[in-house]
């Protein structure tokens, strides 16, 4: 295994670190200078409004998009040959903000090409794997015959987590998983989130719901329109002021 | 017409139309995962044929060396990649894999007479052959314009159509070659004669179909196939690359084409460039089935078979218009039914 870089402070091994990042749509910056870290065992969460480019930045940071700037993952500093399929080989995973499901295809064929490069790499564990992830999301279980176009909101969010899970992900980055979820729904996903993190898993997680992101993140970031404008610990951003203004509403619950 | 007429025309019918069928099928399969409406799948269909017909004839086919020239463009086009991107130590792996093997396989070749061998053996070697020029072709023709849109993919294979027709007529000249029968053996059943060679070729395709089928339900690769039919990004984002899918159903593609070939060349004379008309009915089976759905497609092209060999029959000059004007019907058919859906 290579050995990862040290973060120097706290001497927690970081997954991710990213500096001055910019990507472009043709002229238009649709990411500025984005700065962060994601440290193992972490949960992150960036915050901010519609259109801030919080999908672009998980895009970019997978490889669907091409970037400017620095990007080390796993203490390797990732060059122009990075591609999506390499990334993924390297344990980053994305769920994407689409599912993007094979609809056709049952519950258990989802997750099981989940595990398709890591089979193809010659690691044969795709069945226990399916196990962990039912203990998870015991309702994949029974689903597990049914198609994934035919699932509720809620279970295609679990089917594309759980997929995701299949390749045993060491950084993943979750895309607003409350988009379009009824509240209760949201609460057991974000519950599962949580007990993600216990499992060593370092999690970039993009939401527009920013109090129950927040809520299970270690540390936040705000994103506005394509730049970092604040950041820190995610309980300290629970009661700036800033934060509680624009995204979190004066004081309602939800 | 008598009832022994009707029977001889439908077993001609459904041996071509199985043929057919299992052309539909790749051209479904490679359309499905790539985007690419695969126009030389017939020439693969020829190639094969022509192939198998030179070993039988002691000569040496042209394939070899379109094999050895192919490998040497990969081995360049992917050297000097690797060589860029200062991944060296797959250098090796890259010559040895495009030219090695192909050497290798000219090598078998030159050192036994290939006339001499039994039948399967000669049919192996032939598949050896002509089913790696599937992968070669989609690495050196499809793959660099691999998101291009589906008319520009469309003129791709027009033009790699094109290109392999003339090379046909290089390799195999302009004379038809027909290889012997596989088995002599016919039954009688009342008043019809059953062919041997009919039977094989029914039974080899129903085999051929059920090992597709368990090959994308069973196998984790025929899976990703699917889902790469299915939702492209989705796949992506698993490590299923679309060059992956795209070598993979190439491959496919190129042994359903060689394989019919094989079984069709002791039935008809086959030509360089015959194989353009069987693969064009084979795609109107695939456009009966609307390029998507696998057993529509396979019925579609039994019926194209059948209704070719009855309307020899009745009108055997307007043979190929009857089946070719199938096809305005069923677009109607489907432009009626179908919601339009803008692509792109």
């Amino acid at each position: 295994m290579r050995v990862l870089d040290d973060d120097g402070d706290d001497g927690q091994t970081v997954v991710l670190q990213v500096r001055g990042l910019s990507v472009s749509y043709g002229k238009v910056d649709a990411l500025h200078g984005i700065a962060l870290r994601v440290h193992r065992g972490e949960i992150v969460t960036v915050i901010g409004p519609n259109g801030a480019g919080k999908t672009t930045l998980l895009c970019a940071l997978i490889g669907l998009l091409p970037v400017r700037g620095d990007i080390v993952y796993l203490g390797e500093r990732q060059d122009a040959g990075r591609s999506v399929e390499k990334l993924v080989r390297q344990g980053m995973t994305l769920v994407p903000e689409k599912r993007e499901l094979f609809a056709e295809m049952s519950v258990e064929d989802n997750l099981l090409l989940g595990a398709f490069d890591r089979y193809r790499v010659g690691h044969r564990d795709q069945l226990e794997t399916i196990d962990q992830v039912y203990d998870i999301f015991p309702r994949l279980m029974e689903r597990r015959q049914q198609m994934a176009g035919t699932l509720s909101g809620g279970e295609r969010q679990m089917l594309a987590m759980g997929r995701a899970l299949m390749a045993k992900p060491r950084l993943l980055l979750l895309d607003e998983p409350s988009l379009g979820l009824a509240p209760l729904v949201i609460r057991e996903i974000f519950r599962t989130i949580s007990q993600l993190k216990k499992l060593g898993v370092a999690i970039l997680l993009v939401e527009q719901n920013a109090r129950a992101a927040l809520q299970i993140a270690d540390y936040g970031y705000v994103l506005e329109t394509g730049e970092l404008s604040l950041e820190g610990r995610s309980r300290e951003l629970l009661t700036d002021q800033r934060v509680v203004e624009s995204y979190l509403g004066l004081g309602g619950r939800h | 017409m008598d009832l022994q007429i009707a029977l001889l025309l439908g077993q001609d019918g459904l041996t071509n139309g199985a043929i057919y069928a299992l052309l539909a099928l790749a051209l479904v399969l490679v359309f499905a995962v790539t985007r690419v409406i695969f126009i030389p799948q017939g020439e693969f269909v020829a190639y094969g044929a022509l192939t198998l017909a030179s070993l039988q004839a002691g000569r040496l086919p042209g394939t070899v060396w379109l094999l050895l020239a192919l490998g040497a463009v990969i081995a360049v086009v992917d050297g000097s990649l690797a060589i860029r991107a200062r991944q060296f130590k797959r250098l090796p792996w890259i010559v040895l894999l495009s030219c090695g093997v192909p050497l290798l396989l000219v090598g078998a070749l030159l050192a036994v007479s290939a006339a001499t061998l039994p039948l399967p053996v000669q049919v192996l070697l032939a598949l050896m052959l002509v089913v790696p020029l599937g992968p070669m072709i989609y690495r050196l023709a499809y793959q660099p314009v691999a998101e291009a849109s589906v008319l520009v993919l469309l003129i791709v294979s027009v033009a790699v159509h094109v290109t392999l027709i003339g090379i046909g007529l290089l390799f195999f000249g302009a004379e038809g070659s027909r290889t012997p029968p596989f088995t002599d053996v016919s039954l009688e059943i009342g008043d019809a004669l059953l062919q041997g060679q009919t039977i094989l070729v029914v039974v080899a395709s129903v085999v051929l179909i059920v090992a597709l089928y368990f090959f994308f339900e069973r196998t984790i690769y025929g899976k990703a196939l699917r889902a790469t039919a299915m939702n492209r990004t989705g796949a992506r984002l698993m490590g299923i690359s679309g060059s992956l899918a795209g070598l993979l159903s190439f491959t496919l593609a190129a042994s359903i084409g060689a394989f019919s070939g094989i079984l069709i060349s002791p039935i008809t004379t086959i030509y360089y460039d015959s194989g353009f008309v069987i693969g064009l009915k084979g795609f109107v089976g695939a456009i009966i089935g609307g390029l998507a759905s696998y057993p529509v497609a396979a019925a579609g092209a039994v019926l194209v078979g059948l209704l070719e060999s009855y309307s020899s029959f009745w009108a055997s000059a307007f043979k190929e218009v009857i089946v070719f004007t199938l096809i305005i019907p069923v677009l109607l058919w489907r432009s009626l039914k179908a919601r339009h859906v803008e692509e792109e």
